[in-house]
């Protein structure tokens, strides 16, 4: 095994780790940063994101109106404290993504342009055309060529964490075009291992989003918060999943039914609105999780559109006309084309919900601190509480700057005032057991199950039972189904048996990291009984800020389902109340 | 959905094992409206599981799943089955080593996206922490295109001269150096005309085209690289005569 001697890891380079690493790189240059990601860093999924990043702006808007609708939209579940820093904070951010090059989209004026989001009352999501996320995350990258100090290992498959006495202390790695193994030691580690949409069957997310930095984290002992909320997006292409992003309605799409009925106006999001004319916070401008949740009873109800691909509802936007539609997002108008054949300017385009966020993640907090000291999450692998119940789309983007850029600094200072022994023999044995575990499932040389046989029935049982609407009966099912699954999982055998950028071992080990997950959200949806946010129970249809305002937290116990226990969410201005999407005509 | 049955043929190597790359068949029943991508899953998930290959957003903007598709470099999320024929062999991108089987080694063009120096340089002080940088659509627009690169390498793999020689830079990394130039916001082409200066630089271009033709983006590198030389040689006499102050 080698090792290699760092000052900070970072596990992850995606927006929110390559956010971080520049500021650490900023703060000084000679702290040393391993940055380590298992895809190239512009491979990351960031680069999928298409609607932009949240930040106020324009004179009628306020920090407080924002503040308001991330909290509403959170459905009172985000920590305040941490909501109140990153209004402030955001565009600050936006703006420094500006001067390092992002090509952000303007106004005639020369100033950057802002478009309406779901869920956002007033104009403040800064955007790139339709591929906001992918200028954001390029231009991370290249800005990030600069620092001699961020020393990158890409491709370099991250196994799980090192920690000695209740700190964290580094993690092994398997670089992945020879099969050696690494081990990383560090004074603190930062977590950015992005989401885990793909435990779900249908999802915009990436290959890639498996959940690692999750699972490794819960292995180690850290608990997973409000590992319940999972957000659906409303408008995935059916079949492959692909985003057509919020922006679509943004610029004013309207959703139908078979009979060409704006059905959102009989879910409370009405009255409906002119074609065209978008109105904030109402209609198809309601949030994700009331949309998503319309396309369920409207599915039952029978009014939906059966297509190839199971059923649908239908996006018209052929009211924007051509120009606009190529101008302002002609990477859905092409994707729409290529995988589904429709084209949006003369045609409506059949979409369904499908899994889109995970607003839960490793317990962290403001400072972007776990509770394992010297352990940092940030980015969608995180669970800092910005989003609570519902994550608003165009807050998440902003989130891995703000919060990438604090992070650091407490990383930073963290491993100013915590030296360490730079050879530790029980880590070294750790790591060792780490290694062994793998080298065991490269050998194995007998077994029934297979990676992607066990990874179907995963995403079926979370559809079922931890989907869109959940109870007791379903989330009880999946969560034994799960169980079963991570047992069955041990006679997975590996038929693969190259050293050299074995995708199967992979796909092995990115399943192990997926059923943690899984087992997370199965478990935290059959606790949560109550409704809130993306989290619906058809048999506690209330919201009960009595028993449950409060975060979940899941705490791993080998060979035994999770501890659940609560923790208090922080107010500190905003008493719960009622979310209101009727665009203030009631 | 109707299916068609497709003959696939793949190159395979693994370096531990075989002496040359070789080919497999796969017979793989295809959805209509699947891409190579998704047949190369059904392979990995169904038939074949240690086939190596790489992907992730399948929405053709992280740039991993280029490939050579019946002899010519794709994005295989983006080459759909309905435009193939009954049978289709798939290989690695040209002009790479090969890894293992259809993963190539792009060592080298990443440390060429660095040598391009792709970020903003500037000599005067960027505007306060909370004020941008104004930018007309018309100065946004004159960029714009080349910051459309999602770094496939499938103009590396289709460039006749990259491929007799790694000296040269190439279209993808010229054209992220162009990027920046034409960037309002910077102050570093000359720094950035230093990479022309040497003698891998954009000289070594012979301008078939062949970069643009192959570019899922539309990003047009060789009408980059034109554009290059010019501000190149205007450069060079510049620097020649003392008009600028500003070589390091
Ligand atoms: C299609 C789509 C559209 C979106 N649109 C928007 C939008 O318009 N606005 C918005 O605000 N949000 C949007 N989001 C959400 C947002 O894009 C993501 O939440 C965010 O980009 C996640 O960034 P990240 O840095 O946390 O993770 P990622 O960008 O996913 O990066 C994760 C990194 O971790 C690395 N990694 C993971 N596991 C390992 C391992 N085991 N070993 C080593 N490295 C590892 C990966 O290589 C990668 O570098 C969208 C999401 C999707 C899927
Ligand atoms: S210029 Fe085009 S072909 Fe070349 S790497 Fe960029 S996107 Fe790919």
């Amino acid at each position: 095994m080698k090792h290699i001697q760092a000052d900070i890891v970072i596990v992850g380079a995606g927006g929110a780790g390559l956010r971080a690493a520049i500021a650490i790189a900023e703060i000084d240059p000679e702290i040393e940063i391993a940055l380590i990601s298992k895809v190239y860093p512009m491979r990351s999924h960031t680069c999928a994101a298409e609607g932009g990043a949240a930040g106020v702006k324009l004179s009628d808007d306020s920090l407080e109106m924002h503040f308001n609708d991330t909290v509403s939209g959170g459905d009172w579940l985000c920590d305040q404290d941490v909501v109140e820093y990153f209004v402030e904070q955001a565009p600050r951010e936006l703006v420094q993504l500006e001067h390092w090059g992002c090509p952000w989209s303007r106004e005639d004026d020369g100033s950057v342009a802002v478009r309406p989001f779901g869920g956002m009352k007033k104009k403040r999501t800064w955007f790139a055309a339709d591929k906001s996320g992918f200028h954001i995350l390029h231009t991370l990258f290249q800005t990030s060529l600069q620092f001699p100090s961020i020393k990158r290992y890409d491709e370099f498959f991250a196994l799980d964490l090192l920690h000695e006495d209740g700190r964290a202390r580094g993690v092994v790695a398997m670089e992945m075009r020879s099969g050696c193994f690494f081990h990383f030691s560090a004074a603190s580690v930062i977590m950015a291992t992005g989401g885990a949409g793909k435990i779900f069957p249908f999802t915009t997310n990436g290959a890639i989003k498996t959940g690692d930095g999750m699972a490794m984290a819960y292995r180690a002992g850290v608990p997973m918060k409000d590992m319940e909320f999972v957000q659906y997006h409303p408008t995935g292409l059916p079949g492959t999943g692909i985003l057509l992003t919020e922006g679509c309605r943004g610029e004013g799409g309207v959703l139908v039914n078979k009979d060409g009925y704006r059905y959102l106006q009989d879910y409370d999001m009405g009255p409906e609105t002119p074609l065209g004319e978008p109105v904030f916070k109402s209609m198809e401008l309601g949030p994700r999780d009331r949309l998503s949740q319309a396309f369920w009873h409207e599915q039952k109800k029978g009014n939906t559109v059966p297509t190839a691909w199971g059923d649908c509802v239908l996006m018209d936007m052929r009211h924007l006309g051509a120009q606009r539609i190529l101008e302002r997002l002609p990477m859905v108008h092409e994707l729409a084309v290529s995988y589904v054949g429709v084209d949006m300017i003369t045609d409506p385009v059949p979409v369904r919900p499908v899994v889109h966020y995970m607003m839960g993640g490793i317990a962290s907090n403001i400072e972007g601190e776990t509770p394992m000291p010297g352990l940092f999450a940030i980015g969608e692998t995180a669970c800092g509480s910005l989003n609570g119940a519902n994550r608003l789309g165009s807050n998440s983007l902003t989130e891995l700057l703000v919060f990438g850029k604090r992070a650091a600094a407490g990383a930073a200072a963290f491993a100013a005032e915590n030296d360490y022994p730079r050879e530790a023999p029980a880590l070294l044995a750790q790591a060792e057991a780490i290694v062994a575990r793998v080298r065991g499932l490269l050998q194995k040389s007998e077994g029934n199950e297979s990676v992607a046989g066990i990874r179907g029935e995963m995403m079926n049982s979370l559809e079922e039972g931890a989907g869109i609407y959940r109870d007791e009966e379903g989330t009880e099912i999946a969560c034994k189904k799960i169980a079963e699954l991570q047992a069955r999982s041990a006679a997975i055998k590996v038929n693969d048996k190259s050293n050299v950028f074995n995708t199967d071992l992979q796909g092995l080990l990115e399943l192990q990291n997926m059923l943690d997950a899984a087992e997370c959200v199965a478990e935290a949806s059959n606790a949560r009984k109550e409704s809130r946010g993306a989290h619906q129970r058809m048999d506690y249809v209330e919201r009960d800020d009595e028993n449950y305002l409060k975060h979940s937290m899941a705490y791993r116990q080998p060979g035994e389902r999770p501890r659940i226990d609560w923790l208090d969410v922080t107010i500190t201005r905003s008493q719960p109340g009622v979310r209101d999407y009727s665009g203030d005509k009631k | 959905m109707g299916t068609r049955q497709i003959e696939l043929e793949v190159m395979r190597y693994n370096p531990e094992k075989d002496e040359a790359p070789w080919f497999q068949q796969y017979s793989v029943p295809c959805e209509e409206d699947w891409a190579i991508l998704d047949a190369l899953i059904y392979v990995k998930d169904n038939l074949d599981s240690t086939l190596s290959y790489r992907w992730s957003c399948h929405m053709m903007v992280c740039g991993s799943c280029g490939m050579t598709v019946n002899g010519e470099p794709h994005l295989t999320c983006k080459t759909f089955i309905r435009d193939l024929p009954d049978k289709v062999r798939v290989e690695p991108l040209e002009n790479f080593p090969i890894e293992r089987d259809l993963v190539v080694v792009l060592d080298d063009v990443m440390q060429k996206l660095q040598l391009a120096k792709p970020y903003i340089i500037r000599k005067d002080d960027p505007p306060p922490e909370d004020e941008e940088y104004p930018q007309s659509r018309a100065a946004l627009k004159k960029f714009k295109q080349y910051t459309m690169c999602i770094n496939c390498m499938l103009c590396y793999s289709a460039c006749p001269q990259y491929g007799l020689s790694n000296d040269f830079i190439g279209p993808a990394a010229l054209s992220l150096a162009h990027r920046y130039n034409l960037d309002s916001r910077d102050q570093g082409k000359a720094q950035r005309l230093d990479i022309l200066a040497d003698h891998d630089g954009v000289w070594e271009c012979s301008f078939v085209g062949a970069c643009s033709e192959a570019c899922p983006k539309n990003v047009d590198p060789a009408a980059a690289i034109q554009q290059m030389k010019v501000d190149g040689t205007m450069e060079w006499w510049k620097q020649k005569f003392g008009l600028t102050g500003d070589k390091p």
